[in-house]
C-alpha cells in the first residue's frame, strides 16, 4: 500500500502481541512508534489515513515504560564519586550495562565529597538521552554534603558542610554550580536550609530530605518550601516513633501544601529494609513509592572478592559486605531485581510494581508529560519483560539498545 | 424479504458475520474492484463485528479490498470522545483487521459545511460504485441509521435532528445525562441505504421486537422507516428469538420452516486461504 501520511514521513512501528502499561492496567493493545514517541494509532488512521511501516512480534510481553533510576552510585567497578579525568566514560560504561536491567534513564548519584571533586566532576557530564550507547542521563543527584553528622552512615565525616553562608551560597560555593543537577539530597534540619531547598526548587531540581535527624516538623516544613522527595527511606533517618514519627511521618503527614506529593525512595533488595517495613510504607502512602537502586560500584561484579578504590568488598549473593566481616557496604541489586522483590514482598499488583521504577520516579522529577509513561507523545523508552518481569529487551526512542540472548 | 431467526445474541451475531465473510469472498474482490460494505454502530452489531475480527485473525477473511460507508456519525461530538461512532468503529473493528485508512469512510459531524460534507460522501459512494452490501439495525422506533419517524422513504445523506426515543436510548452511553447526548446527526438517507444491491439488518433484543412487527407486519410508512426495505429486492433480517416477540406465530413458524435454506448462505463458510491468489 503506497505511503500517504501527511503529518511525516518517518517509519512507523507496531508492538503486537504484546500486554501494554496505560492507565494504571496492562491492557492487551498494540503499542505504536514514529520518531521515537508513542504515536497515537487512531489518529494516525483517521487523519493521515497512515498505518504501520514494520510489525514487532513481542510474543505475548509486557511493555512497560522503561525503568529511572534517581540513585545510582556506580557499577561495574566504576565509583562516580572517584574523582577522575574521564568521569563521562565511566558513566557510560554504567550507564550502557543498566540498559539490561531495563533501566532507560538515570541520575548518577555522588556521595557526599570535597568541593575539588564536584568541581572536577560536574561539569564533565551533560544531561543527555539515552540510545544504543546507553541510557541517558537525566542529572546527578548530589546526596550530601549537607547532611547530618549523626546520620552520615558510609559518608565520609571531614567533608560534611552545613549552611553557614546563608544557603544559597553554600550551593555554590560547594558544587561550583548546578546546571545538569537533577536532584540534592540534604537534612532540612540544618540553619539555613530553607533558604538553600527554595534556592534549588527555583532551578528545577528536586530537594530530597535524607542522610537527618529531622523531627516531624522540620521535615514538613522542608516540604513546604519545596521539598519533595525522601532519599532510601528508613535508612539514615530517626526511626518512626509514635509520638514523633520523624521524616517517616510524611507518608501520612497532613501538612503537604495542597496539589503536592512526597515521594520516597525504596531500596527493595530485601537486604536494606525488612519486607514487613517495606510493607508498612507501600500501604501508608502506594502512590509516592520510588523504587531506586542506590546501587554502589560493586553491582553487576561476579561472586568474590574485589578491591574498589581503598576497599576490599566480597560479593556473596545479593549481598556486599566488607570483607572479612558482616557489615554491609552498599546495595548491588539490579533495578528489575527490586521490581520483582517489591512485587514478592508487598503482595502488590504488576502494575504497582512497575509503575514504583517508571511512573513515579518521573512524577517525582516533574518529566511525566515524556517519559515514565506509555501515553501518547511520551518518548518511546521501553522494556519488554516476561510474565516473572524478567527482562527481555529495552528500547531507547522506539530503537532497540538491548535484546537478551543478542 | 428473508428473516432469520437464531436462538439468542451470540449465534445470530455469528449467522450475519458468516454471511458477510461469504459475501465478500464470493465476489472475489481485488486491486481492480473492491467490495464495498455500509456498516453500523451500537451495541446490536458488536458480536457480529467481534466474529468478523476472529475470521480475519485466523486468516479467512481479509478486508484488504474492501471498502467501507458508515451509516452516520454526531454532529458536534469531537472527534476523540469515546462515544463518537470514529471511536466506536476504530476500537471495535478497524484496529483489529488490514483495512486501508483511505477506504474506511465515517461522516465527519465536525465539517465547516454539513451539507457539503453530506454531498460529498453520496459522491464518494458514487464513486465507489454503489454498496453492495448494506448492514444495519433498527432502533426502538424503527428507524434505520438516523431516519427518524417521518422521515422521507427516498431520502439521502443529510443532517438530522434525533427523535427523544433515540436521545433517550442514547443516554446510556453519555453517564444517563440527557444534556450531554448530542441532538443532531448525519445519516445516509432511506433512499441511500435502498440503493445498495443487498441490506443486511441485525435485530436482537426484546426491547427492538415491537419496532420489528410493524417493520414488517405492517405497510410502509414512513414512521417506521426500516419498513421501506420491504421493496428492496434482496433484505435479510436476522434476530433472536427475543426479537420476534410482538410477531405473529404464522409469521415465525414459516420463516423458521425456512432455516435449511437460509443456511445454505452460511454454510459452508468460505476461506480466503482456500482461494487461488
Amino acid at each position: 500500500m503506497p505511503s500517504n501520511k501527511s503529518v511525516s514521513d518517518a517509519p512507523i512501528t507496531q508492538f503486537i502481541n504484546c500486554r501494554i502499561l496505560r492507565d494504571h492496567h496492562l491492557q492487551r493493545e498494540d503499542l505504536w512508534v514514529r520518531e521515537g514517541r508513542i504515536l497515537d494509532p487512531e489518529k494516525l488512521f483517521f487523519d493521515e489515513k497512515g498505518y504501520a511501516d514494520e510489525r514487532v512480534d513481542c510474543e505475548g510481553s509486557i511493555i512497560a515504560p522503561g525503568f529511572i533510576d534517581v540513585q545510582i552510585n556506580g557499577g561495574y567497578g566504576i565509583d562516580f564519586s572517584q574523582p577522575s579525568n574521564d568521569v563521562s566514560s565511566g558513566i557510560s560504561l554504567v550507564a550502557q550495562k543498566i540498559l539490561e536491567h531495563g533501566v532507560t534513564s538515570f541520575c548518577p548519584t555522588l556521595v557526599t565529597s570535597p568541593p575539588s571533586v564536584y568541581h572536577k566532576v560536574l561539569p564533565q557530564v551533560k544531561v543527555h538521552g539515552g540510545g544504543r550507547h546507553g541510557a541517558g542521563v537525566l542529572g546527578f543527584h548530589l546526596e550530601g554534603p549537607f547532611i547530618s553528622l549523626e546520620k552520615k552512615g558510609a559518608h565520609p565525616e571531614q567533608y560534611l558542610r552545613t549552611f553557614s553562608s546563608g544557603g544559597k551560597d553554600d550551593l555554590m560555593e560547594t558544587y561550583g554550580g548546578l546546571d545538569n543537577v537533577a536532584m540534592v539530597t540534604l537534612a532540612p534540619e540544618l540553619p539555613n536550609s530553607q533558604s538553600a531547598v527554595r534556592e534549588l526548587c527555583q532551578r528545577g531540581i528536586t530537594v530530597s530530605l535524607g542522610h537527618s535527624v529531622a523531627n516531624l516538623s522540620q521535615a514538613e516544613e522542608a516540604v513546604q518550601a519545596g521539598a519533595s522527595f525522601i532519599t532510601h527511606l528508613f535508612n539514615a533517618m530517626l526511626p518512626f516513633h509514635h509520638r514523633d514519627p520523624g521524616i517517616v511521618g510524611l507518608l501520612t503527614s497532613d501538612q503537604i501544601p495542597p496539589g503536592r506529593m512526597v515521594y520516597y525512595g525504596m531500596i527493595a533488595d530485601g537486604i536494606h529494609t525488612n519486607p514487613a517495613a517495606l510493607r508498612i510504607a507501600h500501604r501508608a502512602h502506594p502512590s509516592g513509592l520510588v523504587l531506586v537502586t542506590d546501587a554502589i560500584t560493586a553491582m553487576g561484579l561476579p561472586p568474590g572478592r574485589h578491591t574498589l578504590g581503598q576497599q576490599v568488598v566480597e560479593i556473596q549473593g545479593l549481598h556486599a559486605y566488607v570483607a572479612g566481616t558482616t557489615t554491609l557496604c552498599g546495595s548491588i541489586a539490579t533495578m528489575d531485581m527490586c521490581v520483582r522483590h517489591f512485587k514478592q514482598a508487598s503482595g502488590c499488583s504488576v502494575e504497582e510494581a512497575l509503575e514504583g521504577a517508571s511512573l513515579h520516579p518521573a512524577q517525582l522529577l516533574g518529566i511525566s508529560h515524556k517519559k515514565g509513561n506509555l501515553d501518547y507523545g511520551s518518548d518511546a523508552d521501553l522494556v519488554l519483560l516476561d510474565d516473572a518481569l524478567n527482562v527481555k529487551a529495552t528500547y531507547i526512542s522506539g530503537e532497540e539498545v538491548w535484546r537478551r540472548g543478542a | 424479504m428473508r428473516l432469520v431467526i437464531l436462538d439468542d445474541y451470540a449465534q445470530s451475531s455469528e449467522w450475519a458475520a458468516k454471511y458477510i465473510c461469504n459475501r465478500i469472498i464470493q465476489f472475489n474482490p481485488s486491486e481492480d474492484r473492491y467490495f464495498t460494505l455500509g456498516l453500523p454502530t451500537g451495541s446490536t452489531p458488536y458480536g457480529c463485528y467481534q466474529k468478523l475480527i476472529q475470521y480475519h485473525r485466523s486468516g479467512d477473511l481479509s478486508f484488504k479490498y474492501v471498502k467501507t460507508f458508515n451509516m452516520d456519525e454526531y454532529v458536534g461530538l469531537p472527534r476523540s470522545h469515546p462515544q463518537s461512532y470514529h471511536s466506536y468503529m476504530w476500537n471495535n473493528f478497524f484496529k483489529h483487521i488490514d483495512i486501508n485508512p483511505a477506504n474506511a469512510h465515517i461522516l465527519d459531524g465536525n465539517a465547516d459545511d454539513l451539507e457539503e460534507e453530506c454531498q460529498k460522501y453520496e459522491e464518494k459512494i458514487q464513486e465507489a460504485g454503489g454498496i453492495q452490501l448494506f448492514v444495519g439495525g433498527i432502533g426502538p422506533d424503527g428507524h434505520i441509521a438516523f431516519n427518524e419517524p417521518g422521515s422521507s422513504l427516498v431520502s439521502r445523506t443529510r443532517v438530522k435532528t434525533l427523535a427523544k426515543d433515540t436521545i433517550m436510548a442514547n443516554a446510556r452511553f453519555f453517564d444517563n445525562d440527557l444534556s450531554k447526548v448530542p441532538t443532531m446527526a448525519l445519516t445516509v438517507g432511506v433512499g441511500t441505504v435502498m440503493d445498495a444491491k443487498e441490506v443486511l439488518i441485525l435485530i436482537t433484543g426484546a426491547h427492538k421486537a415491537l419496532a420489528l412487527s410493524r417493520a414488517i407486519e405492517e405497510g410502509v410508512n414512513h414512521m417506521w422507516t426500516v419498513s421501506a426495505f420491504q421493496q428492496h429486492p434482496t433484505t435479510t433480517f436476522v434476530c433472536d428469538e427475543d426479537a420476534t416477540l410482538e410477531l405473529r406465530v404464522k409469521t415465525v413458524k414459516y420463516f423458521k420452516g425456512l432455516m435449511h435454506v437460509h443456511n445454505k448462505l452460511v454454510d459452508p463458510v468460505l476461506s480466503m486461504k482456500d482461494q487461488d491468489k
